[in-house]
């Protein structure tokens, strides 16, 4: 069965622009002009359920956007999105009871509160069973060695303290699907591989299946098998990370990649551009 | 599904709490706000006794019960919403499975309950022994003020909730927020009651829903409004709070479409 379905996937921005100079500003304040920025262009991908795939690109190729509109906060433009079965702008407080979502820029804790009162009404949230949930909870705060910072503010944790904390609140209603925006971002080596660490535990254990995006090929490299590459809102490379290796004949895999966005898709040997 | 909502009343509450000198001084303020509207009112009433049938004593009431009221009703949702939709951390509130706008009404819920018992009667007590009040004795008044002041609440939340979610639609409305706050004060009867108001404006304020938010119930605590009066106004208040939600959902559906998440 396949936990995520992508077909013909698109979505396009109206971004206001700005004309130069006194004049133009005079002229903006009665007709403004908008120009169409399509971020995602009719990308298709499924992902098993499972699978821990990493999903890369440049700044602005459109990933975060993918995560947005895969988690049923942005509405596509066109295009067909199934996740869980289930169509995520839709329905959207059905669906997201079984996704987890970390955005590694943004805290989903509440900031002037203790750690624990944000689970707490996570888990009122989630609607999950008291018993149930302190059993999670202490698995959690064993794994991601909480118990010294779950009653601190969350406002005086530091960003790796927060990072483990927000990957905890994801967690509490045992989602069958997690989708990280680059969850990694910031945190010193040991906190990246103890996450690294703890996901791959995740996925084997509940056979989570996991959408990661990053920066950090790092974390490609430690946990995904499948690597979807993504440039200008189109997806140039989707296939093994083994293959990929291969193909370009055992450079390491940041030179690979870098020469990927350098050149951009033209350059991508032709087999591996298969979807 | 209500204990998830009450206990978003009790976190906002705990957070206000987590805050104290801006609790204490929030005490001062409103005394300070109320001394300085009877002293105004005791300069412009100079030696009359009455002025648009209020007498002193019924002026100083007025002021202190709107003032308090306000307290409660208070909230400053439209540029929580504001900010939450300018930095884009609208986003994460659109992973959880609950309806934003009942959360933020709840979260705002939460610091007028705080307001309500730690800002108003405190300050209430305290003000009684500074400045002549004599407040009325009649139950039946006192229930229906209540009630009213819980529409109140509503409807000035249903207000700042349409003034926020316009931030979807024209980025920065700090502009409108301002423009709201004024218009509410003014025209809800919080610096003026509505009886001081010229007769040509007596018809714009009967058609708009800030009477509702402080001059009704001001008019029932001061017995301006008695008897079976007092429940048909109420009607008012209940009308506005129901006629209020269509825009809401209106500007929320409309808004869910366009949404864009700022910084990426």
């Amino acid at each position: 069965m396949n936990a995520i379905e992508v077909h013909h996937l698109r979505k396009a921005f109206q971004v206001q622009q700005n004309r130069a100079g006194l004049k133009g500003s005079f002229q903006d304040l009665f007709k403004r002009s908008y120009k169409e920025v399509v971020a995602v262009n009719d990308i298709d991908f499924t992902i098993p359920k499972g699978e821990i795939c990493g999903y890369i690109g440049e700044n602005g190729a459109g990933k975060s956007t993918t995560i947005k509109m895969l988690t049923g906060i942005l509405v596509p433009t066109s295009g067909e999105i199934l996740v869980n079965g289930m169509v995520p702008y839709k329905d959207r407080e059905k669906f997201v009871r079984n996704i987890g979502v970390v955005f590694g820029q943004r805290s989903q804790l509440w900031w002037d509160l203790g750690v624990i009162e944000s689970f707490n009404l996570l888990r009122k949230v989630y609607r999950v069973p008291a018993d149930e949930f302190k059993k999670r909870l202490d698995e959690l705060v064993q794994r991601l060695d909480l118990a010294d910072i779950l009653h601190r503010p969350v406002r005086k944790l530091s960003l790796g303290q927060r990072m483990r904390c927000e990957l905890a609140a994801s967690l509490l209603h045992n989602p069958s699907i997690v989708f990280l925006d680059e969850p990694t971002i910031g945190l010193d080596i040991v906190v990246k591989s103890e996450i690294r660490d703890f996901l791959k535990e995740l996925n084997q254990k509940y056979e989570t299946t996991i959408l990661l995006t990053t920066h950090d090929l790092q974390d490609i490299e430690a946990l995904c098998s499948r690597v979807i590459m993504l440039d200008d809102g189109h997806i140039i490379y989707d296939g093994g990370l083994q293959q990929l290796k291969d193909k370009w004949g055992g450079l390491e895999t940041d030179e690979i990649v870098k020469s990927i966005y350098k050149s951009g898709s033209s350059q991508v040997p032709e087999e591996s551009a298969d979807v | 599904m209500f204990s998830m909502y009450l206990e978003i009343v009790r976190m906002r509450f705990m957070m206000m709490l987590a805050y104290r000198v801006n609790y204490y001084s929030g005490i001062l303020v409103y005394t300070i706000n109320i001394g300085a509207y009877y002293f105004l009112w005791k300069a412009v009433y100079g030696s009359s006794e009455q002025l648009a049938g209020f007498t002193v004593v019924q002026m100083t009431t007025y002021v202190a019960i709107t003032w308090m009221a306000r307290a409660f009703y208070f909230n400053n949702l439209d540029r929580e919403l504001s900010n939450e939709i300018k930095d884009g951390s609208v986003a994460i509130q659109m992973i959880r499975p609950y309806n934003y706008l009942v959360v933020k009404m709840m979260q705002g819920f939460g610091e007028g309950i705080f307001r309500f018992f730690l800002f108003s009667i405190p300050g209430m007590i305290l003000v009684s022994f500074i400045f002549p009040i004599v407040l009325p004795l009649d139950i039946e008044r006192w229930i229906v003020f209540l009630i009213m002041l819980v529409f109140s609440f509503v409807i000035n939340s249903q207000i700042n909730i349409i003034v926020g979610l316009m931030t979807f639609f024209i980025e920065n409305n700090e502009g409108i927020m301002r423009m709201k706050r004024v218009l509410v004060d003014l025209m809800s009867g919080v610096i003026v009651p509505m009886s001081f108001m010229p007769l040509w404006a007596k018809p714009i304020i009967d058609a708009l829903p800030f009477q509702a938010i402080a001059y009704l119930p001001a008019s029932v605590i001061t017995g301006r409004t008695a008897g079976d009066e007092m429940w048909t106004t109420l009607l008012i208040p209940v009308g506005w709070s129901m006629g209020l939600m269509i825009p809401i959902l209106l500007i929320w559906r409309a808004a869910r479409k366009r949404l864009f998440v700022q910084g990426g």
